[in-house]
């Protein structure tokens, strides 16, 4: 244990910090597609509509660890070279968007459409209706799926390590390659998680209830 | 009727302009898009018929198929653990006495907030020293099936609580014991309830065997790496394979969600809460 805290904790500190970037960039950068996403499916535009659906269906539906694959480990073969840290961002935002498209296209139809229809009638447009009184009540709808997406980005985060970014998952695999002191590492980088995890989750809980409106 | 059919007017003239023109740009840009990305395909000579060589022999899909069925042996196993599990879980998570219903919250908690990578790695170098040292198969297989136990433990329980309470007190009412009233009328409703939710569990049990590839189980995404090994066929062999996967998984979850839509419908006049959105069940498990 004393070697973990003297000689590994810049190795965790490092693992930790690659991990919060995925997770920052991931969950942020998948709302901002994902909120894209949600536009093209509910638009008046059949064709974005359409692509909205093809993209939703295709990286729902795909599993993150051969995307991972693909995009690190193929891009270059292609010719197109990024970085490796980006690139597990690309996957992972790819990822997330279509569960956040999801999220907020489950969000606006939790709406009764009684709503819209009185927002249509006083004039509003599509937007209008959007901005003013689907959204500020999908919101609150929408806390605790985002948050649930916030711990699966977390989570999936550590998918990197298979395509050998080290990130805190991997950065306790290669500890305890090295030094082989049993459970005690991979107990830390749980805890790390996990409360990482519960954290968003009680946050989420407390917005909840805050945003709540008494009818 | 959903909001999203009432969000705008049928269009008029005037937006109808603006929704062909939207419409032109769009395709010109997905067009664009997909040109670029045949271009670079082409130039970097990935779609020569010689990298594709492999997969006109008959050879290459045998072998494939023999990954898949690994793959679904992996799914299956791990579904044997989840299901069991889940079902205690949520029973424990239920239950009265907080002696059994605390560690269950805990334990749920815990396996729903860890990631699976990281259970697989302890099962693979963690345990072993301590004698635990299953096959490589079971390695990949049991974090698989605690993961997504306590997952199902949560699908169970939204289902449990999905049912009216009145269903309880009028088994009970009838004579039956708690624990019939749960076996003879909670339970076979429940598992109703939360078909399309387990049937969507499979594609991400599915997603989950593709870890094969970190412990070198046979299955799909290691058997790709095995092949490229010999042919050095990256681009080729991860795409048809990460295709694959996709199929299998949209054709899976479009089920799950045909059977919902079906549940739903039929459930329309039935007083009670909706369980929980199938994508919103998925999102935790998004790997």
């Amino acid at each position: 244990m004393d070697i973990l805290l003297t000689k590994y904790l810049g190795t965790f500190g490092e693992g930790l910090w690659v991990t919060a970037q995925f997770t920052v960039v991931g969950f942020i950068g998948s709302m901002i597609l994902g909120v894209v996403l949600a536009t093209f499916r509910i638009s008046p535009v059949a064709y974005l509509r359409a692509v909205g659906l093809i993209f939703v269906e295709i990286f729902r539906n795909v599993p993150l660890v051969s995307l991972l694959i693909l995009v690190v480990y193929g891009l270059p073969e292609i010719g197109i070279t990024i970085d490796y840290l980006p690139s597990v961002m690309i996957a992972m935002i790819l990822v997330g968007a279509s569960f956040a498209c999801e999220v907020f296209r489950t969000g606006i139809n939790a709406i009764p459409s009684g709503q819209v229809e009185a927002g249509r009638a006083i004039g509003l447009g599509f937007f209008g209706v959007l901005r003013e009184i689907v959204f500020p009540q999908a919101t609150r709808a929408m806390v605790q799926p985002i948050v649930t997406l916030f711990i699966g980005i977390l989570l999936s985060s550590s998918l990197a390590g298979v395509v050998g970014v080290m990130d805190l998952t991997a950065q306790v695999s290669f500890i305890n390659n090295k030094e082989a002191l049993g459970l005690v590492t991979f107990l830390v980088a749980a805890v790390i998680y996990a409360t990482i995890a519960l954290g968003a989750g009680a946050v989420g809980a407390r917005l909840e209830t805050r945003l709540r409106v008494l009818r | 009727m959903s909001t999203q059919q009432v969000l705008f007017d049928a269009v008029g003239p005037k937006a109808r302009r603006r929704v062909m023109i939207l419409t032109i740009v769009s395709i010109l840009v997905t067009l664009g898009l997909l040109i670029l990305a045949y271009a670079q395909f082409y130039q970097s000579g990935q779609l020569a018929p010689s990298k594709w060589a492999e997969f006109k022999q008959s050879s290459t899909w045998r072998y494939l198929l023999k990954a898949f069925g690994n793959t679904a042996l992996a799914a299956l196993g791990a579904g044997a653990i989840a299901l069991p599990l889940g079902l205690f879980l949520a029973l424990g998570r239920l239950a009265d006495a907080k002696l059994v219903r605390w560690p269950c919250t805990a334990v749920i908690e815990l396996l729903r907030s860890v990631p699976l990578l990281l259970i697989i790695y302890i099962f693979v170098s963690a345990l072993p020293p301590y004698g635990i040292n299953p096959d490589v198969f079971w390695k990949l297989v049991i974090p698989i099936g605690l993961c997504s136990g306590a997952t199902i433990a949560e699908v169970f329980r939204a289902g449990i609580l999905a049912l009216p309470k009145g269903q309880t007190e009028a088994a009970i009412a009838v004579g039956l014991t708690p624990a019939q009233a749960f076996r003879l009328v909670v339970f076979p409703q429940s598992v109703r309830i939360v078909l399309p939710a387990l049937i969507a569990q499979v594609v991400i049990l599915l997603k989950d065997t593709t870890l094969g590839y970190v412990v070198s189980y046979g299955e799909l995404q290691q058997s790709g790496k095995v092949l490229v090994a010999s042919t050095g066929h990256l681009v080729q062999t991860y795409l048809i394979i990460t295709i694959v996967y996709i199929g299998m998984n949209i054709v899976i979850s479009n089920a799950a969600s045909a059977i919902d839509r079906r549940m739903s419908r039929r459930r329309a006049g039935v007083a009670g809460p909706a369980p929980q959105d199938a994508t919103e069940r998925q999102l935790s498990t998004i790997a």
